[in-house]
């Protein structure tokens, strides 16, 4: 006899076993996989780990390209290229997790209840998530920005409001669709109320779909407060960012010296580039039909 | 009217589902604007102003009323086409919008021809072709292309072909100063220089035309490719294609006259969003190659706090956006004979 | 005509080679119909769309000889072959909506394969298309030209397809289940017309159905399918009236048709003994003058019009009718995941329709009246177990504690036949039949005294479906429970039930006894309803 304890740890180990076995099929998904890994190490451990203080300037040894002693190079203030482009990772994923979560739980909980119960609610939520979508979506970030102020906090707000409609407009079709499922039905006829059977039935079914939203935001996020930080808003020196690097960097690029910002900006596209590539795993580890 | 013209109907609900929206970004502008840290009057009053004309500003503007009379009073500014003066520029903020505009116009509409030509047939190729080097080639350049950060394609570019291989002229705005700027006719330079039959500065034009185009393509050309694909892929696997392929037309019919024609509709839908998207890389291109857009514009203002400036900005580019999307749904609405029988 | 010798077909999929069909051998003789019958899986469409090479790119065609009329298939090149498709073979598929493209004129989808085989110029292209669909008698051909497929019905849909198919005059047209998702009489319309155009063209067909009484009716010859082989070849009486094959016996016997019992359904292994099943005097469910109303495009729509009926404790009645007229409305208000517009229900007394479909989760009601759902991969959430569905209602209607819940699952899990091991797999890795079972025992589990059965066997096999019929007549016996049974299917309805209604554009056109329904109709609908559906010839020698 099966007792149902015993069931649900089954069923978290057959997550853990499918979860291998996609990571084993895809190696790209492995790969973005252990991208990811490193990005986390380097936003966690990075100013322990590396070689220079990130904000200490040295006018002799400014602008030397890349050498052993600094991989990357030094900037027109002598600080080393390398530790800075290290440490700037924690910022720019925490700038875009907490953007992406924001935007994620608010547009998901607005986008099911405005697909679910429709109505006066979701026409008037859809004429304010137009009115959002209207503003191109950088245009609308130096908005608010400028209007709130150029901190760190307002770039996060930001990038959080102009995401909410992806995720309300996303989650609110995939409610849509299966609002008229035969297993919505069935779960009504199961005496499921409706936000049961909003939360607890359609939503986690909406999460394969979400996915690969989510890791796709979480790449824009980055380039979002990496272009804000490159015109001026947000991050201010001498705070070590991708965005703003690349920005200084630019100025010498014409006068030859590519390493400043080059590294950064290679930087900036690995990082993207990892939760491009995250995507599509994503959507195959939280896909249940995917399982053999 | 719903029962005997349809798609007119259709039409109209569309056009009416703007006014809200357009209403909406209004309130949003207003809101931004008064979120403004400081006195918006100094601001609005321009540089050149003393003590009384900013107080006879602040009166006209009505920030001694209360805020939904102020709301009032913007909105009637709004419709006098006042969206104040610049601090940099002296001149009134619509004015320069309206000198700038036809630079990022040209720059943006040539990105996004040439996008459309490499990305559509490149996302049919791919999808006509599955799992060979050219679906996978179609799919490294979709993720590598939505990774680019646009202001380090556009630097890039400018070390390898300026720098490195001095091919391109030097990146310092739409002309380079041997030649002389033709006679405003649209704004864009390459159709004003053709029309005066100045064909060398007509070049000119183009060789500045070129860097910063192609680093706005790249851009816009992954959501473009991956759209077109997918779009195809599923149309290909359709009821209708196989009928057709079993009836015996040849794969040129079914490919163009069946597949092409249904994939483009939502190709066609993307394309606003990709604007959308194009409008806000427009900035930092701009920036990067001294474009005189609006988009550097806006830049320029951000730097100096120019709010009227950056506000205008805002309120124009949400207002040209709203415009053209309308325009896209209509298009479609054209060409999708389902559109107005309520079936899906 | 055409011959196939040892047709192998195999694809190439991410888990390996898989072998389709293996050894396939047939004749096709000119004027000829030939039927390939078999269950979903068995390999009839990948072996015609491999005789018209349409695979899929990943399919690989392996045959000692594919011959058409002298011309070898096998071998010929794909210029040959678009020249042959539509010219010389035609097939039409299933669902005839998606098979025509949503954007372009029927006219003008005519008018293209007239175009590619040089059937018509420029100058007379029209005229010939016009010409086409009046062969397959659609009414006011020079207006319907320029219609698009999303105007007209299914039907219609599936005379443009039969147009399209022969506007070329081919010598042989393949149908692959052009009947399915088409109503009764529409079916029979259809097939009647396809069989006039093939009898006065002197074209040869093959048909490929999983409905053999449909093949019975329309096929001089059959072939039986399954699992890519061939089973069994004959006449077509032959096959029905004493089948060889055990395979072939099953699916014969498990076919409904007037004469039979539900337990004969089953193949002989099985055979089960006869239970009863007792009516009560009382009534558990009435319905008194009920509509529904729904908002349209153009006006409200009067989906139900004022429909009353009662069902006794412990009866089964049938519901029945063809699409559109109302009787998934009226089992959905029964079931109260709708609320009428009008009208009364009285469950045991009790007035029901006034409490809201919103508030009925939560009252005791709700646990009386249960739903068997018509397709069972969509009535499962993808990401419970087989366990965690079934005990679903349990959780939310009762108080027990999981050991409990655990007991109860089990016991529902071998009431309906559920083999325990398969408890914890995910939907997407059960059978056809296995998610029936789940959805029965759902259904069952709280013990209801009113089980609405919304065309549950309509998406299974046809033995499944004989399985599934059986246990419901098991369980009926066992647990006293009411049924109502919707469906379109005269022949089910007449097995399962005692009484029948039978429904037209929102209104009940005849309802009572079911033998007296069947034998002895009063009403022109529903002779043409059972006029409608396919006879097959019954089985003569004992098995």
């Amino acid at each position: 006899m099966i007792i149902s304890n015993s069931s649900y740890n089954l069923k978290n180990s057959k997550f853990l076993n499918h979860f291998i076995i996609i990571l084993k099929e895809n190696p790209i998904t492995f790969f973005a996989f252990l991208m990811l890994f490193f990005f986390l190490i380097c936003a966690i451990f990075g100013p322990y780990i590396v070689p220079y203080d990130p904000l200490e300037t040295n006018a002799k040894i400014a602008l030397q390209p890349p050498s052993i002693n600094h991989l990357f190079g030094t900037d027109n203030l002598g600080r080393d290229v390398f530790s800075r482009v290290i440490v700037a990772t924690r910022l720019d994923l925490t700038i875009s997790v907490l953007a992406v979560l924001m935007s994620f739980i608010i547009g998901s909980v607005l986008g099911a209840i405005a697909g679910y119960w429709g109505g006066w609610l979701d026409v008037f939520l859809s004429r304010i998530l137009d009115t959002i979508m209207a503003f191109p979506l950088f245009v609308l970030a130096m908005g608010i920005v400028a209007a709130l102020g150029n901190t760190i906090e307002n770039i996060i707000y930001a990038t959080a409001i102009i995401n909410i409609p992806f995720y309300a407009r996303l989650v609110r079709a995939e409610v849509n669709i299966r609002r008229e499922a035969s297993f919505v039905h069935a779960a009504k006829m199961a005496g499921n109320s409706e936000i049961k059977i909003l939360a607890i039935h359609i939503f986690p079914n909406t999460l394969p779909p979400m996915m690969v939203q989510v890791s796709l935001n979480l790449g824009w996020a980055i380039l979002n407060a990496a272009g804000l930080s490159f015109i001026g808003l947000g991050v201010r020196p001498p705070t070590p960012e991708w965005g703003i690097m690349v920005a200084e960097g630019a100025n010498f690029i014409i006068s030859g010296e590519w390493w400043l910002a080059l590294f950064p900006g290679l930087w900036l596209m690995i990082a993207v580039l990892t939760f491009n590539l995250l995507g599509d795993g994503l959507r195959d580890i939280f896909d249940p039909r995917k399982r053999l | 009217m719903k029962k005997k013209f349809p798609k007119l109907h259709a039409a109209l609900l569309r056009s009416a589902q703007s006014v809200p929206v357009l209403i909406g970004v209004v309130v949003i502008s207003f809101v931004l604007t008064r979120a403004l840290p400081g006195d918006p009057a100094v601001y609005f009053a321009g540089a050149a102003a003393d003590e009384q004309s900013i107080n006879e500003i602040r009166i006209a503007m009505g920030l001694d009323k209360t805020l939904y009379e102020q709301f009032f009073v913007y909105v009637n500014n709004l419709l006098d086409g006042n969206l104040g003066t610049s601090l940099s520029t002296g001149q009134p903020v619509l004015s320069d919008l309206i000198k700038r505009l036809p630079a990022s116009l040209e720059l943006t509409i040539l990105s996004l021809v040439l996008s459309c030509f490499v990305s559509i047939p490149l996302g049919i190729l791919a999808a006509t072709r599955p799992d060979t080097w050219v679906d996978h080639l179609c799919r490294f350049f979709v993720t590598a292309g939505v990774s680019l950060p646009t202001f380090f394609t556009g630097i890039l570019l400018i070390y390898i072909f300026y720098y490195i291989l001095g091919i391109s002229p030097s990146p310092i705005g739409r002309l380079d100063f041997i030649y002389l700027e033709p006679d405003i006719v649209t704004g864009f330079y390459l159709i004003d220089t053709a029309i005066s039959n100045d064909w060398d500065t007509w070049f000119g034009a183009a060789k500045q035309l070129i860097l910063p185009s192609i680093t706005l393509a790249l851009f816009t050309l992954a959501p473009i490719a991956r759209m077109t694909r997918a779009s195809m892929l599923t149309i290909l696997s359709s009821e209708f294609i196989r009928t057709a392929k079993a009836a015996g037309l040849s794969n040129g019919k079914v490919l163009f006259s069946y597949a092409l024609r249904n994939a483009f509709l939502p190709v066609i839908t993307t394309l606003g969003m990709v604007f959308s998207f194009a409008l806000g890389a427009n900035v930092l291109v701009e920036k990067v190659f001294a474009w005189p857009g609006i988009g550097s514009y806006a830049v320029e203002a951000l730097i100096v706090s120019d709010y009227a400036a950056v506000q205008g900005f805002v309120l124009s580019m949400a207002i040209m956006f709203v415009i053209l999307n309308l325009l896209i749904d209509l298009i479609y609405m054209v060409i999708d004979p389902r559109i107005g029988f309520g079936s899906k | 005509m055409l011959s196939v010798q040892n047709l192998n077909v195999t694809f190439n999929t991410r888990k390996g080679v898989v072998n389709a069909v293996e050894g396939i051998s047939f004749n096709l003789k000119k004027g000829e119909i030939l039927g390939i019958v078999g269950e979903s899986g068995s390999g009839k469409s990948v072996t015609c769309f491999a005789l018209m090479k349409i695979l899929d790119q990943t399919g690989v065609i392996k045959a000692n000889e594919i011959v058409y009329s002298g011309m070898d298939l096998q071998n010929a090149s794909e210029k040959e072959m678009i020249d042959i498709r539509g010219r010389e073979i035609s097939m039409i598929f299933q669902n005839p909506r998606t098979s025509l493209n949503p954007i372009r004129k029927i006219g003008k989808q005519i008018e293209d394969v007239l175009k590619q085989h040089s059937q018509a110029n420029r100058y007379n292209a029209k005229q010939k298309a016009i010409e086409a669909l009046k062969a397959v008698k659609i009414k006011n051909p020079e207006n319907r030209y320029y219609s698009y497929p999303f105007e007209l019905s299914g039907g219609m849909c599936q005379r443009v397809v039969c147009a399209i198919a022969l506007a070329c005059d081919p010598r042989l047209l393949i149908a692959d289940e052009p009947t399915t998702g088409l109503d009764i009489t529409t079916q029979k319309a259809v097939m009647d017309l396809i069989k006039d155009l093939i009898i006065s063209r002197n074209m040869s067909s093959i048909f490929i159905t999983h409905d053999l009484g449909l093949a019975s009716e329309y096929c001089d010859r059959i072939i039986v399918m399954k699992d890519g082989h061939i089973v069994e070849k004959g006449l077509t009486h032959d096959i029905f009236t004493s089948p060889k094959h055990p395979y072939t016996h099953k699916l014969v016997n498990a076919t409904p048709r007037p004469g039979k019992s539900i337990r004969s359904l089953l193949p002989s292994e099985i055979k089960k003994q006869e239970v009863q099943h007792t009516i009560q005097k009382e009534t558990i469910i009435e319905v008194r003058n009920l509509s529904k109303f729904f908002p349209g495009q153009f006006g409200p729509i009067h989906a139900v019009k004022n429909i009353s009926f009662k069902i006794k404790k412990g009866e089964s009645v049938g519901l029945v009718g063809e699409s559109g007229c109302g009787k998934s409305t009226t089992s959905g208000i029964l079931s109260r995941l709708i609320d009428a517009s009008e009208g009364e229900i009285i469950f045991d007394k009790q007035n029901i329709s006034s409490l809201t479909s919103k508030n009925f989760s939560k009252n005791p009601i709700r646990s009386d009246i249960q739903m068997v759902f018509q397709d069972a991969t969509e009535s499962l959430n993808p990401r419970y177990t087989a366990r965690q569905s079934i005990s679903d209602p349990l959780k939310n209607l009762t108080n027990m504690n999981n050991e409990k819940i655990n007991t109860k699952v089990i016991e529902a899990s071998n009431l309906v036949g559920l083999p325990l091991n398969l408890l914890d797999r995910l939907p997407h890795q059960l059978s056809g039949g296995q998610k029936a079972r789940v959805g029965i025992a759902r259904a069952i589990i709280l013990s209801p005294k009113l089980l609405i059965l919304d065309e549950p066997t309509a998406s299974l096999d046809v033995s499944i479906q004989a399985i599934i019929l059986n246990l419901l007549v098991d369980l009926r016996a066992k647990l006293g429970m009411s049924y109502l049974f919707v469906s379109h299917d005269l022949h089910v309805v007449q097995l399962l039930c005692d009484y029948i209604i039978v429904m037209k554009d929102g209104v009940i056109i005849e309802q009572g006894n079911s033998h007296q329904i069947i034998s002895n109709p009063k009403e022109n609908y529903t002779k043409s309803l059972l006029e409608a559906s396919p006879k097959p010839p019954k089985i003569t020698k004992a098995s």
